[in-house]
């Protein structure tokens, strides 16, 4: 692409933008001549620039839309539905433009239809305009007080666009009828171009030809303006930014080297070094300095859009545009900023029915405000809106597991309100019932602190709410802490950084509660967490814990206290980012070079906070969690073995169903009849593949799980045994095949838990049939919450003999019994949601005599002993531990016996 | 070595090599791709970083990347390393993306000019962290020179460097 194209581009892409906002601005005060003056240049200069490079579409559509708007400078109303005609010409602009960039030629495609609509914009209206025209003129032109005197060199409107008509071939058609009696009446106000009085169209054109082309450069025609600023490639300041930044480095060793030596002849010429770097840094640093402006340019059409699609009178007020900030900074708040401006429109401003309803003016206004406040931005955004409805964001953040009733209950209204900035929390949901796009308000806070920005929301019901956004100046130079952790100097960015606090063996210490390092900070306490830790070195722990210091840190909401050895002082550093090698450790956010030459990291307070809350989690559930939590936990996890079976896919087992784990030698195995057995603690034990696609191995070892239930056992042959872990059981999928009871997702890996009712009868054909007593048969029911353990226990059950019924709670339990009267033995889990086991019998002794008197067996997850007492009371005949298969089955023998000899 | 260079210069095409040592063995880099050659000093280590990456040092105001070449060949720290704390000897500054990295190596040789007669393929009985980073080795009088692929040497991730 060459130059004079990427300048166009980037030209055109300003101007446009600018005719955005100057068109949202012209369609509500319609009467502004200069608004109009201005839209009219900006389009004109595009469109003489696209007939200069040779770029027909843009041309074509940037002309139709001159067209109409010359027919606005001629009187015609501008009406919402042109305005929007010109606002979607732009976009189409716009759109080429970016493929222009991309490319570097003009896409194909047809502008027809925005030409034509454009077209017949003009015309329709303009029908009879044709006539009117000459007379309003003047009119428009007359009171125009405002036409700036000429800079020497520039050139009045009229006349570029005289030469345009004079230059542009294909449009003269079109331009040919209204233009002479604006230019004639203009000529008059302009006292420069008044030397030629009448400037027809056709005359003087070499002269003509060198102002259309001055006037590439649009506004900055003026020979003074022109003079004054350059255009200079990002690169090239991101660069020379650099180099400073490096100096700036350099500057600092040389100090540190003066420090130490007492030479003073240094000391006079290094002063002045160090002076000039300081005002180069400021200059360089001005140079990445952009108006916020630039930023909040498309928010006035962002508004109208909204208004119109929301039908709701919004007012969009910007105060402080002029306010300076890094680009790089700039660059990022850029979409935060719309994001939240379509929110205060969308959630935050009531329609306008229900504004006059509350006495409030029907026009709802979004304020946009801007400035300097120390090394900070402050950046407002605020709407007159009904306000946060708090009592409902209360509500959710309960409902959504993510704060107690009771701490929702004692926050302040602004804690309250920063809910909205979590993640998934929907503030359409939550706040407002206009429903709409849920703008991830997450995703806003995230990218703000991503730049060390801090945001804050305070609101009034029915008065509306403000968000309150600070952030750093620049991100290239930031006031570090410098602290040292173990042997290293880290170096920790002050902004994060609340207050330091001495620790020591005395009266501030560090307390841990199991194991976690808190500490009591005026009466509250706070996480601690040691930076040599965190970063896994020498886990020196106790000792360098009883002395340090204590860096208070905030991020976001989260507050906590980073433990370092010692903190030596602070620095302006500048930030150099990690290497591409690095950069996934979280807990560095770059490096830096210190005065005295030596290379520290940055710790990221973000990242610093996430391990934090991480740890709260881990420790902080055990302390809190009450007994009923305890218990629910003891129940839901399941100690499972897994095992690599058939074609590397993981399987599972529960591990309270295995007897033991072996590796035998291959050469072991024997075969009989087609089936593998090895001889196993004097017996023959057979092997069965835990899977088809297993083959037992010819040599090496195999693993094996073994099984055993009395005096038989059985060889479960698995590829690898992986691990044991102990996990809450959750079976996703019922899988088709009886091998398998289901998946489930054990450390994050889909896992197939196997039947071993399926095996058994694999390894003995009469496993299951000869342990049956077929004159002792009798039906048990079965009732448990879980799925798994219902089809884990029935086959054990079945295969000691036993009819079962199965139930899922109590409820369904009691009317079982109440329908099959043929059960002679309830096995129930004593842990169930809802109704517990200790209520199902307690209902079924309080039932009719038939089932207050049926034998229970309660299974449990802990014998306790108020648990034995309960269940004493109840005439409950035994407590098994849930995963006791034997005592369950003993247990069981027992009542039967019991029950035989009773008849007998 | 004399004999490498003569025969080097009668084939007409060359490739200039600098040789570097550990332990042992003898590398060669490809010379366009050496920036610096200089001697590593107060680097800073990176916890939770690749074991293959020593640290951070600065190098003429610029932050470099410190990779040990023996922790990336698989072969233990220097026997003097015992209590960790022993200094690297010299480091070849490479670049790779717009980033600088230093190779920390025992020690720097010559920069030799090496033809394509003495040149062999990578013998395939080669450590397989060898064979990876190896594109051929030159026959040289009375001893054989490895050479690595730079980019190989630099294109590790953190995930693969767990792995390796």
């Amino acid at each position: 692409m060459d130059d004079l194209l990427r300048e166009f581009l980037t030209e055109s892409g300003e101007h446009l933008d600018t005719v955005d906002a100057e068109l949202v601005r012209f369609e509500q005060d319609p009467n502004n001549e200069t608004i109009l003056r201005n839209i009219f240049r900006l389009v004109h200069t595009i469109k003489g620039t696209c007939g200069f490079l040779g770029l027909p579409r843009l041309e074509a559509l940037a002309h139709a839309a001159e067209t109409l708007m010359g027919r606005f400078r001629d009187g015609l109303p501008a009406t919402s539905a042109s305005v929007t005609l010109i606002l979607l010409t732009l976009d189409r602009l716009k759109a080429i433009l970016a493929d222009l960039e991309a490319t570097g030629t003009e896409p194909a495609g047809s502008d027809d239809d925005l030409i034509s609509a454009l077209e017949r914009m003009a015309e329709g209206s303009g029908a009879p305009m044709p006539a009117a025209a000459p007379p309003p003129a003047p009119e428009i032109v007359l009171p125009d007080p405002v036409v700036r005197e000429l800079k020497p060199g520039e050139v009045s409107l009229e006349d570029l666009e005289a030469a345009f008509l004079a230059a542009a071939g294909p449009d003269e058609s079109d331009f040919a009828a209204p233009p002479p009696a604006p230019i004639q009446a203009a000529v008059h106000e302009a006292p420069k171009a008044a030397i030629r009085a009448e400037p027809a169209p056709g005359e003087a054109e070499p002269a003509r030809a060198e102002k259309a082309e001055g006037s590439e450069n649009g506004e900055a025609t003026a020979a003074a303006t022109k003079n004054q600023t350059i255009r200079v490639s990002v690169d090239t300041l991101e660069h020379l930014m650099t180099m400073v930044s490096e100096l700036v480095l350099t500057r600092n060793q040389l100090l540190e080297i003066a420090r130490r030596h007492e030479d003073s002849s240094y000391k006079v010429p290094l002063q002045r070094l160090s002076h000039v770097t300081a005002e180069l840094q400021d200059g360089v640093m001005k140079t990445r300095m952009q108006p916020i402006g630039n930023a909040w340019q498309k928010l006035p059409r962002v508004v109208r859009d909204l208004s119109a699609e929301l039908g709701k009178q919004i007012e969009l007020v910007m105060v402080g545009a002029e306010t300076e900030l890094d680009r790089q900074v700039l660059e990022v708040i850029k979409d935060p900023l719309t994001h939240m401006v379509r929110n205060s429109a969308d959630h935050g401003l009531e329609s306008t029915a229900d504004r006059v309803a509350a006495g409030k003016p029907a026009r709802g206004t979004i304020r946009l405000a801007a400035y300097h406040e120390g090394g900070t931005i402050t950046i407002e955004i605020a709407d007159d809106g009904k306000g946060l409805n708090l009592a409902a964001i209360r509500k959710k953040a309960v409902e959504r597991g993510i704060a107690s009733q009771a701490d929702v209950d004692r926050m302040t209204d602004a804690q309250v309100a920063k809910f909205i900035f979590d993640a998934g929390f929907s503030t359409a949901a939550a706040v407002t019932s206009v429903s709409g796009r849920g703008v991830g308000m997450d995703v806003v806070k995230t990218n703000i602190e991503t730049i060390g920005g801090l945001i804050d929301i305070a609101t009034t019901a029915g008065r509306g709410t403000t968000f309150t956004i600070k952030i750093p100046l620049t991100l290239a130079i930031v006031a570090a802490l410098i602290v040292r952790a173990g042997e290293h100097r880290f170096a920790l960015p002050q902004v994060a950084v609340l207050e330091l606090v001495r620790v020591d063996a005395g009266a501030q210490r560090v307390e841990r509660i199991n194991g976690a390092p808190v500490l009591r900070l005026r009466e509250r306490l706070l996480p601690i967490v040691s930076l040599t830790g965190l970063l896994g070195q020498a886990a020196a722990g106790a000792e360098t814990e009883q002395a340090g210091f204590v860096v208070v840190a905030q991020v976001g909401r989260e507050r906590f206290g980073i433990l370092v050895d010692e903190v030596f002082h602070t620095e302006e550093i500048v930030v150099k980012p990690m290497s591409v090698k690095l950069r996934h450790i979280p807990m560095f956010a770059g490096n830096t070079i210190l005065g005295d030459g030596a290379v520290v990291l940055i710790v990221d307070p973000n990242g610093v906070a996430r391990q934090v809350a991480q740890g709260i989690q881990g420790s902080g559930g055990h302390a809190e969690s009450d007994v009923d939590e305890e218990t629910e936990v003891a129940d839901a996890k399941t100690t499972l073995l897994v095992f690599k079976g058939g074609q590397g896919s993981f399987k599972a087992v529960p591990l309270s169903l295995v007897t033991r784990l072996e590796e035998i030698e291959c050469a072991k195995v024997e075969w009989l009849g087609g089936r593998a057995l090895i001889q196993y603690r004097g017996r023959l034990m057979p092997l069965v593949p835990a899977d088809p696609a297993i083959t037992i191995k010819s040599e090496g070892t195999q693993a094996l799980v073994v099984f055993s239930d009395g005096e038989r056992a059985m060889g479960l042959v698995v590829d690898e045994i992986v691990d044991i872990v102990e996990e809450r059981l959750d079976i996703e999928i019922a899988a088709e095949r009886s091998d398998l009871i289901g998946s489930a997702v054990l450390r994050g890996r889909a896992t197939d838990i196997i039947n071993i009712a399926h095996f058994l009868p694999l390894a003995y054909d009469d496993w299951a049939r000869g342990m049956k007593r077929p004159e002792q048969v009798s039906t048990i029911l079965l009732v448990d919450d879980s799925a798994f353990f219902r089809d884990m226990l029935s086959p054990v059950l079945k295969a000691a003999g036993y009819r079962v019924v199965t139930a899922a709670s109590a409820d369904a339990a009691l009317a079982t019994l109440q329908a099959d009267p043929q059960i002679e033995v309830v096995v129930t889990d004593l842990e169930m949601p809802v109704r517990s086991g200790f209520d199902l019998v307690a209902a079924m002794r309080r039932a009719e005599p038939r089932l207050a008197g049926l034998p229970v067996i309660g299974l449990t997850g802990a014998i306790g002993a108020d648990a034995v007492e309960r269940a004493r009371s109840l005439a409950i005949n035994d407590l098994v531990a849930k995963f006791d298969r034997s005592g369950l089955i003993a247990a069981l023998a027992e009542i039967n016996a019991a029950a035989v000899s009773k008849a007998a | 070595m004399q004999a490498a260079n003569a025969n080097g210069a009668e084939t007409g095409a060359t490739d200039d090599f600098v040789t570097v040592y550990v332990g042992e063995t003898l590398f060669g880099l490809a010379i366009e791709r050496v920036h610096d050659v200089f001697v590593p000093s107060g680097v800073t280590p990176v916890p939770l970083a690749p074991a293959e990456i020593v640290g951070l040092l600065n190098l003429r105001g610029r932050v470099v990347t410190a990779m040990s070449l023996r922790r990336r060949l698989g072969l233990p720290d220097a026997e003097a390393a015992a209590d960790g704390k022993v200094d690297p000897k010299m480091a070849i500054g490479l670049e790779q993306a717009g980033e600088t990295f230093a190779l920390v190596v025992d020690g720097v040789g010559e920069v030799l000019k090496l033809g394509a007669d003495s040149r062999e393929a990578v013998p395939i009985n080669l450590d397989p962290r060898f064979r990876n980073l190896a594109t051929c080795v030159h026959r040289l009088d009375g001893r054989l020179l490895v050479i690595l692929d730079v980019d190989a040497l630099l294109g590790f991730t953190a995930a693969g460097a767990k792995a390796a």
